[in-house]
């Protein structure tokens, strides 16, 4: 699988009388790593909910390498697109290393058996989430971080072009929030990724959309977007941005106390 | 694409312990349950009023079959006993208990609630609802399909039914979902006998009340097929279908991204349950509880995963539910016992336990 292009066109979300999302657009290119960052409610969730096709849109398109992913059959599109979402499981006792292998399922057809391609896909994508000593456990009796890890394995197995991700580093300690990063970063799939931390999101995205009450008030390549100013507007706290002398990337450091008004850098402001 | 490999390489494919263990423990289950499922049928033939020893029970039957392995050493009337009278009950037994097993397995995916059975979910009240509805209105003459269909139907609108009342506003607990299996079932079981009692035909009215409880007695060689037909059919589909069932378990938001078109699969598999259950109350009546016990002990043996469970829930019912009606006709001997009645009193507190554990569960983990 080669890595997809996905684009969001003008899409307009709501929940009964409630709007989520407003004429939202916003493109990943392949290969690509795009963050999603914004304060809690600012629509997240809502928008990747809309693109991995589970709430469907009021206007607007999602196209997924140019096909329109609500026109497409489900099971075609999983076959491009995986993700990792935030919602509890049924408890069944299942093994890590089964719910991993569901992965493979939308490459399956009805009377397929698992073979042993299969077997080293789901072996490798555990191994990249440093998850293979939990093969063999119960993923009810996993801990939270330990689940998203799995999650995150399933969704590796099923080679995705395009890899959408809610907020992946939750319940992970600081070691595995940097490794699951950084398997995204190397993977070979464009990845749209909502994340709550700037300054993961600042090193690990090439480009980041702030939300701010479901429309982009920002977007561009972390060192344009994370701005003083922009953090005041949009999260209503002082913080000092620098750049980091071995990372290279934008350091946000958050003061306590009220924002003070200060110019604005080099974002596109929408 | 191919997954990176970090960490070093990918690990030589190490399947784990438990898996193994599981997988190791799938084929021999079956074995045994296949074995015991002999067993089981011989014993239904052999117990009884009248005593049939199993050496004379095969000789009947590969003697029925055609084989000529033996010279009939037994009487006609033994023939008739364990031919004409326990086969077909025997059978029915294996097919109800296979059936109802099954069912249950696929509806705690379904709804993806350990509590789920058809039973419990009202599905078997509205079955019961649809056949009675045909027998007082006197189509009964008509015979065993249309009042299969007729519970079909009304198996799978109360489904349909509860399972929406209980979805309203999100996400099922398992509260909403037993409340309003229970609510519906107690409005269908009124409706129906309100239909019984004012039928007005009191010989009739007690049969079915009979019935009503659940039993396995007077079923005959003719009408048979049926319920064997439909529950080929329902474990040949939900096979066909096994990994969907297991995406199920991860969540619908989850199975959705993994290629699941969650609705159009959920309704389509509500019909063939309602149909197996439909079919399975029509000829044995509602039995409770057989669909959740035994997938539950089911997993403990072979794991969650549907390709396993399925088979094994299946001869693990059969086997289960002829050796209840076997206790049913000789427990209280000569008196007779709906079989229905012994399901509920294992079914009930087993319900229970699942009810703490559940709870249990869901405290450990800090969930409401």
């Amino acid at each position: 699988m080669t890595a997809a292009e996905l684009a969001v066109e003008n899409v307009t979300l709501t929940a009964g009388a409630y709007r989520l999302v407003r004429e939202v657009s916003l493109t990943a290119r392949p290969g690509e790593v795009v963050g999603l960052v914004g304060p809690n409610g600012s629509g997240k969730s809502s928008l990747l909910r809309a693109v991995y096709r589970v709430l469907r849109p009021d206007s607007g398109r999602v196209r997924v390498d140019g096909a329109d992913a609500w026109s497409l059959p489900v099971r075609r599109l999983a076959r491009t697109l995986a993700s990792v979402v935030q919602e509890p499981g049924a408890d069944f006792d299942l093994t890590v290393r089964e719910v991993v292998a569901m992965g493979r399922t939308p490459h399956k057809r009805l009377f397929d058996g698992d073979t042993a391609e299969d077997a080293r896909i789901i072996d490798t994508a555990l191994a990249s989430v440093d998850a293979t000593q939990l093969t063999t456990r119960s993923f009810d009796r996993l801990s939270g971080g330990e689940r998203q890890r799995v999650l995150i394995a399933r969704a590796l197995a099923q080679q995705p072009g395009l890899l959408v991700l809610d907020e992946p580093t939750n319940h992970l300690d600081i070691r595995h929030q940097l490794e699951v990063l950084g398997v995204l970063r190397r993977l070979p799939a464009t990845v749209l990724v909502a994340l709550h931390d700037l300054n993961l999101a600042a090193y690990y995205c090439d480009r980041l959309y702030v939300l701010r009450e479901g429309e982009v008030v920002a977007s561009g390549p972390p060192a344009a977007v994370l701005t003083p100013g922009l953090l005041a507007e949009v999260y209503g706290v002082a913080s000092e941005v620098a750049v980091h002398p071995r990372t290279g990337a934008p350091q946000v450091t958050f003061l306590p106390g009220e924002p003070r008004e200060s110019g604005r850098g080099g974002a596109t402001m929408h | 694409m191919t997954v990176p490999a970090e960490a070093g390489a990918a690990p030589a494919v190490r399947t784990g312990r438990r898996e193994r263990l599981r997988s190791r423990a799938f084929a021999p289950t079956l074995i045994c349950l296949g074995l015991l499922l002999v067993v089981s049928l011989t014993a239904g033939l052999a117990i009884g009023s009248v005593h049939v020893p199993p050496g004379e029970v095969w000789g009947i039957v590969t003697h029925a079959f055609g084989g000529e392995l033996s010279e009939p050493t037994w009487s006609r009337a033994r023939e008739t006993i364990v031919l004409d009278v326990r086969a077909p009950r025997v059978l029915l037994g294996a097919v109800t208990g296979a059936g109802l097993a099954v069912v249950g397995t696929a509806m705690q995916a379904l709804v993806r609630n350990p509590l789920a059975e058809p039973y419990l979910l009202g599905v078997s009240s509205g079955a019961s609802l649809g056949a009675v509805a045909v027998i007082v209105f006197g189509v009964s003459l008509a015979g065993p399909v249309p009042l299969s269909a007729a519970a079909f139907v009304g198996a799978l609108l109360t489904l349909l039914l509860v399972y929406s009342t209980a979805r309203a506003g999100g996400r099922i607990t398992s509260v909403r979902l037993v409340l309003s299996g229970v609510a519906v079932a107690a409005v269908l079981t009124a409706v129906t006998d309100l239909l019984l009692l004012t039928a007005g035909r009191g010989n009739e009215a007690r049969t079915v009340l009979a019935w009503t409880l659940g039993g396995l007695g007077g079923v005959q060689w003719s009408t048979l097929w049926l319920p064997g037909t439909a529950l080929l059919l329902g474990i040949g589909v939900l096979l066909v279908r096994a990994r969907s069932l297991n995406l199920l378990l991860t969540g619908e938001e989850a199975a959705t991204t993994m290629g699941l078109d969650v609705a159009r699969f959920r309704v389509r598999m509500f019909v063939v349950l309602s149909l197996v259950t439909g079919v399975l109350v029509a000829a044995a009546g509602p039995i409770g509880f057989v669909g959740l016990m035994l997938p539950h002990i089911v997993r403990l043996f072979v794991g969650g995963d549907h390709r396993r469970v399925l088979p094994t829930a299946a001869l693990a019912g059969a086997v289960f539910l002829v050796w209840t009606d076997i206790a049913a006709r000789t427990v209280a001997a000569p008196m007779e016992i709906p079989v229905g009645v012994l399901t509920a009193l294992c079914g009930g507190p087993f319900f229970l336990w699942l009810l703490r554990r559940d709870a249990r569960r869901n405290t450990d983990r800090g969930v409401g």
